[in-house]
């Protein structure tokens, strides 16, 4: 009947061409296209080191421009160690306070608290980078890494002499700068965990702690593990603070008290003041290599963020 | 009992190491902000450091007027660049964002806002320094503003999304154009979010060192000229504080303290006008 009605009602008569539309959408491609235009600059700026030194690039271990050796190695050892290292400083404090901050009671206390983690993240990098070297750097030199290097020493990763630049406080700069991107996201997806599953464990007479860790944490673990991605995303790319901290040496040390360098770091240590067309086109696809990481690694954390929000929303 | 109250007692100790965490949290905040004022405010409390240029090492009386004026510029032209773009995108990700085109708009958004700003200074390097034979504020501007654009279209497509749909609705009742209502009925209820947002891309910017390195590379005079090198902030606290020469070190400790009063002001002030709008939207 009602469909009967529906289909003897007149067609509407076509739609005028919706010119807001059209330029609108031609407007907001700008940022797709700049993406896509990052990568094929960055990647054709690099060919000529691409060409030149072929696979071995990424696997060579000599760093001398002079002799134009060029060797991607120590760069990515030094990133990837500073990056997991500050990851795994700031998870456990992340996910702590994401858990804290998910709470319901006590909003204002929350709220203030919440509102500082993120304002961690509005501090620029070169506040970061002149606080770890002036103030962090000398502190830690004496009241941790030196008793460690000279108690631990025999072990290998605290081998000295300690340095007052050195990986592990580009680990601990970075774990302050991740944390907040850590935090914020984990506390929503902790959030979103729907109100039943609480109530369901609490009523069976769980505390609040056996709640949280066995029915609230397995519920956000994949969430979490986004957040935790996207955090390893920006620790990969961030440049100033850490190239004020690290000692900028490309060494592959095994020791955490040594200095190191990064891809980032190199780049903006080296750039301005490399000649020839090797050596720019070097940094450059040590440019290339951190744009592609860090693309991998956004797309995949964002992926599994949506998925996991779009689950709690159904 | 004794299970039960071994049970009280991790629940106890897990709530006090969720307030360990927050404490711990907090603490590199407070600790950046206290030396950042301590060793800077020697340095900002003369008159000369935000008149005069930079002056050669032992000779008193140094500023960095330069910088700040450098910085206006560079961070006002990628305004210029990144807002209306951001603005206009954010608002067909509302209007028209429901489908394919939308949602490759909002993962490219959302992947920009990860890559290494770093990266981007060497893509404008490639696309604007190195043809034209010369560092320039202009380039810089750029960079800034592809850093800038993904961060305003975010913000303005969840403030326009806070605009109740009756006021949508109602316009396309009255039998206005869709441009209309979009333009002079939505978006001007959306106008404090979106100026927020605005605010906090700028903020960010303005902080940004990495794409300002072999872009706008730094100047030690005062120039005004966006096609030559010019100064910044950020670069006279990257440059200054890892020279030997202690004046200079304390030049960038008062740069870094106007970078960090200039950044958490705007995010202060637009956290608290977000919430404002909020809770506007929520009575309508």
């Amino acid at each position: 009947m009602a469909v009967a009605e529906q289909a003897a009602l007149p067609r509407p008569a076509a739609r005028p061409p919706d010119s807001f539309r059209n330029w609108t959408t031609v407007v907001s491609l700008v940022a797709p296209l700049l993406l896509v235009a990052i990568v094929l600059v960055v990647g054709s700026n690099a060919l000529p080191a691409i060409r030149h030194f072929g696979a071995g690039f990424l696997t060579g271990r000599a760093w001398n421009p002079v002799k134009e050796q060029f060797g991607a190695l120590p760069f990515i050892y030094g990133t990837v160690v500073t990056s997991f290292l500050a990851l795994a400083m700031a998870l456990p404090v992340g996910a702590g306070v994401a858990i804290f901050l998910a709470e319901p009671s006590a909003a204002r206390v929350r709220g203030v608290i919440g509102v500082g983690v993120e304002l961690l993240a509005a501090i620029p990098s070169v506040v970061y980078g002149i606080w770890g070297l002036y103030v962090l750097a000398p502190f830690l030199l004496i009241h941790f890494t030196r008793p460690l290097s000279e108690h631990l020493g025999s072990i290998a990763v605290f081998a000295g002499p300690a340095r007052q630049t050195n990986f592990l406080i580009a680990a601990i700069v970075l774990a302050v700068m991740v944390l907040p991107t850590l935090s914020s996201i984990s506390r929503d997806v902790i959030k979103a965990v729907p109100g039943g599953m609480r109530e369901a464990s609490v009523a069976l007479g769980a505390t609040w702690w056996e709640t949280t860790w066995r029915v609230v944490l397995p519920a956000a673990r994949a969430g979490i593990f986004g957040a935790t991605i996207l955090a390893l995303g920006r620790a990969l790319g961030e440049t100033i603070a850490v190239t004020m901290v690290i000692g900028n040496r490309p060494d592959i040390p095994t020791s955490l008290l040594a200095p190191a360098y990064t891809l980032a770091s190199v780049i903006a240590n080296e750039f301005t003041e490399a000649t020839g067309s090797l050596y720019p086109a070097a940094l450059i696809e040590l440019g290339l290599v951190l744009v592609l990481v860090t693309l991998t690694v956004n797309i995949l954390a964002l992926l599994l963020v949506r998925s996991v929000s779009r689950e709690a929303r159904a | 009992m004794t299970l039960n109250r071994r049970r009280q007692l991790a629940n106890l100790l897990a709530r006090g190491a969720m307030w360990l965490t927050a404490g711990i949290a907090l603490l590199p905040l407070s600790l950046v902000l206290i030396y950042t004022v301590a060793k800077g405010l020697p340095a900002v409390t003369h008159i000369e450091f935000f008149t005069n240029v930079e002056r050669p090492v032992g000779i008193p009386g140094s500023g960095i007027a330069h910088a700040f004026v450098g910085t206006v510029i560079m961070v006002g032209l990628a305004s210029l660049m990144a807002i209306p773009v951001g603005v206009v995108s954010g608002i067909q990700l509302v209007e028209y964002g429901e489908g394919r085109v939308g949602d490759a708009v909002r993962l490219a958004c959302d992947v920009m806002v990860g890559i290494p700003s770093i990266a981007i200074g060497l893509f404008v390097y490639a696309l604007l320094v190195a043809p034209f034979h010369t560092f320039s504020g202009l380039s810089a501007s750029v960079a800034l503003a592809v850093l800038m654009l993904p961060v305003v279209v975010r913000t303005t497509e969840a403030a326009v999304a806070l605009v109740p749909d009756a006021l949508r609705e109602a316009g396309l009742a009255l039998g206005l154009a869709r441009w209309r209502v979009a333009l002079q009925l939505i978006l001007p209820a959306a106008v404090p979010g979106v100026v927020t947002g605005a605010l906090l891309a700028v903020a960010r910017a303005a902080g940004e060192t990495a794409p300002l390195l072999f872009t706008a590379f730094g100047n030690r005079f005062l120039s005004t000229n966006p096609a030559k090198p010019l100064a910044a902030l950020p670069l006279i606290v990257y440059h200054d504080a890892l020279t030997p020469y202690p004046e200079l070190v304390q030049t960038a400790w008062g740069a870094a303290l106007i970078l960090i009063v200039l950044t958490l002001v705007v995010n202060v002030a637009s956290r608290v006008a977000l919430r404002r709008q909020i809770r506007l939207a929520a009575k309508i």
